[in-house]
């Protein structure tokens, strides 16, 4: 589903060259769970937001369900972005003057959904992930567990094929870590394709599949026995 | 993203920061209130100035002593210099004009009036019969000037309304007789009121025939010769028809000026027209000062927003679906800005006609249109950089907000 060919990501600094990602190849299948770790400054946000198509490579290519994407225009990347990828964010980034309501709907409103559609597909996402209180309340009204909580259903109300999670428990605390990570690993039984970056071994335990990072590139590529 | 949509997000980041918005809409409305309500005032003012004009009335020739260069209001009509008089004998030599309907010959000067102990100094007008017609004015009681043989100095005269008043109190004035200087007149007639007009105030004056005048002054000539041409297209034939006259009457000597009265009024009309575009170009700086703060209002919520419009692009608006909402915001801005502009600027206009109930404010539609199209314009337009800058930031930087 997503393939990666020697793709490099450099960043200039000045005058100096950032590697933040070398030659890196990987595939990921549909419906696979992966985790991404390794240290500080070793590539895995840079390679996040590589597959999202937050970001372009410096070189290399990337097949996405078998088409070339890193070459796409601004408009076409974002329909891909729309139509295929969620993103979940350590720091949330939920728009603080909008009720968690409105920013689950955000998506479906950037990608012209009908309006009436809209309403029941954000009170039966909600609904799902036991909000359906909070559907009115603003972010800074809700607890870090909930805004979370807000964001993975924004994150998947446009029903995506791939999540891709930035250190999704970074900013909460254990239990309610937990409970984020469980509502993710549903989605996988559903089928949806989760990449998650995490300094948390035991989070990253969990995954089947677990890659390890260092310097821009793929360490270890280890995938669970079922 | 529908346009609705649209709309409503915008509309909901403007009152996300309600009180940048409000100023940003109140620089909008001033600006626009301001080109209102001053280019009603100097409409009112050019419009005051045709109806008293008009007023005085209606296709006139003006002939008065003097030579100017070119036909129109000159210093050398100002100062009043007299080389040579017009007599009443030019005046009626006027006449043999086809083009000319009647005229009306003026000597001014002033003199004390007296009946019994009471006595004032008042204007004395010296015309004919034809004056009442042909300068609009309005009798009240009695009759006018008797018409008939032009140096004929019958002693009667016509009060204005505040001197028969001064004199007579309420009892009855027409039939008794007053003292002008050393003469004795006869009132026949009294002005009904009628106010201040071009700088004349005709209830403060005496009327008597013009030859009469000439007997109290001492003098011969003219002042003027107001020329009514028989209508709308004879009056430019009517002034070269007079000029010709009276220069063939002075022995080719180009010595009086004659003017008509739409010339005059063209003058002045100019003028203030001029006066109001200035006075309303001036104002609407103002609101491309307004449209400029705009810009930098955009900026600024560029620069706030980063994160927001990192987040949008990843959830999948393309740059110019950021580009729509930026521009969204700055229309509705100057839009809802201009509107409560014009409610203010109207409301002004109002306010100015309700105190000086004699000036006819009100704002033409170029102004109105000019003001709202500026504003709409210079809003739009200095929305656009911001709004492209928005659209072109790269989502992962704009999402670290780095
Ligand atoms: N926009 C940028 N400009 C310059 N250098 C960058 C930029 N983004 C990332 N880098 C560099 O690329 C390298 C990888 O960064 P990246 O954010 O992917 O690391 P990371 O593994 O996610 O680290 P962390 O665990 O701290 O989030 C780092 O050396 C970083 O300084
Ligand atoms: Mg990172």
């Amino acid at each position: 589903m997503i393939a990666l060919e020697k793709i490099s990501r450099i960043f200039e600094v000045g005058d100096q060259q950032v590697a933040a990602l070398r030659d890196i190849s990987l595939t990921l299948g549909q419906g696979e769970y992966v985790s991404l770790m390794g240290p500080s400054g070793s590539g895995k946000s840079t390679l996040l937001n590589l597959i999202g198509l937050l970001d372009r490579p410096s070189s290399g290519t990337y097949l996405l369900e078998g088409r070339n994407v890193s070459d796409l225009d601004d408009r076409q990347q974002a329909e891909v972005r729309s139509q295929k990828i969620g993103f979940v964010f350590q720091s949330f980034h939920l728009v603080p003057r909008l009720t968690a309501a409105q920013n689950v709907e955000l998506p479906m409103m950037l990608a012209g959904v009908p309006a009436d559609e809209r309403q029941a597909r954000v009170r039966a996402l909600l609904q799902n992930y036991g909000l359906s209180e909070r559907a009115d309340h603003r972010p800074d009204q809700l607890s870090g567990g909930q805004r979370q909580r807000v964001a993975i259903a924004r994150a998947t109300v446009m029903n995506p094929r791939i999540l891709l999670a930035d250190e999704p428990t970074g900013n909460l605390d254990q239990a309610t870590g937990r409970e984020v990570m469980k509502l993710l690993e549903n989605l996988v039984t559903q089928g949806i394709t989760l990449v998650i970056v995490t300094h948390d071994v035991e989070i990253g335990a969990r995954a089947r599949r677990q890659l390890h990072m260092l310097d821009g590139q793929i360490l270890s590529d280890e995938t669970r026995a079922a | 993203m529908k346009l609705a949509d649209t709309v409503r997000f915008a509309s909901g980041s403007l009152r996300g920061s309600p009180t940048r918005t409000l100023l940003m809409m109140l620089a909008m409305a001033i600006g626009v209130a301001a080109v209102v309500v001053l280019t009603a005032l100097g409409e009112g003012a050019r419009r005051y100035v045709v109806n008293q004009f008009s007023s005085l009335g209606t296709n006139l020739v003006i002939v008065l002593p003097g030579r100017t260069e070119t036909a129109g209001v000159s210093p050398g009509m100002l100062l009043g210099q007299i080389p040579r008089e017009i007599t009443l004998d030019d005046a009626e030599a006027v006449l043999r004009s086809p083009a000319v309907n009647r005229i009306a010959p003026l000597t001014m000067g002033t003199s004390s009036i007296s009946r019994d102990a009471l006595n004032r100094e008042v204007v004395v007008l010296g015309s004919t019969s034809e004056l009442l017609e042909v300068r609009h004015m309005t009798l009240g009681l009695g009759r006018f000037l008797p018409p008939g043989e032009i140096h004929q100095s019958t002693p009667v005269c016509v009060l204005g309304n505040k001197v028969k008043q001064e004199l007579f109190g309420n009892a009855p004035a027409v039939g008794a007789w007053v003292r002008l200087g050393d003469r004795r007149f006869r009132v026949i007639g009294i002005m009904a009121a009628q106010g201040e007009s071009m700088g004349f105030n005709t209830d403060e004056i005496v009327i008597i025939p013009v030859a009469a005048a000439h007997q109290l002054f001492n003098t011969s000539g003219l002042f003027r010769v107001l020329v009514e041409a028989r209508s709308r297209d004879s009056i430019e034939q009517a002034r070269r028809d007079a000029e010709t006259i009276l220069f063939q009457r002075h022995n080719g000597e180009k010595d009086v000026t004659v003017i008509t009265q739409d010339a005059v009024l063209a003058t002045f009309d100019r003028i203030l027209t001029a006066l109001t575009m200035a006075v309303g170009g001036i104002a609407a700086i103002s609101l491309a000062v307004a449209g400029v703060l705009i810009m930098n209002v955009m900026l600024i919520a560029v620069a706030q927003r980063v994160k927001e419009i990192g987040l949008l692009k990843a959830l999948g608006a393309p740059g110019k679906q950021i580009r729509n909402l930026f521009f969204a915001e700055a229309v509705l801005l100057s839009g809802i800005g201009s509107v409560a502009g014009l409610i203010l600027g109207y409301a002004g206009s109002r306010l100015i006609a309700e105190i000086y109930p004699s000036l006819p404010v009100s704002p033409p539609w170029w102004a109105v249109l000019a003001a709202t199209g500026i504003a709409l314009g210079t809003g739009i337009l200095f929305s656009v950089w911001p709004a492209r800058r928005a659209a072109r930031l790269d989502p992962v930087t704009a999402l670290s907000g780095r």
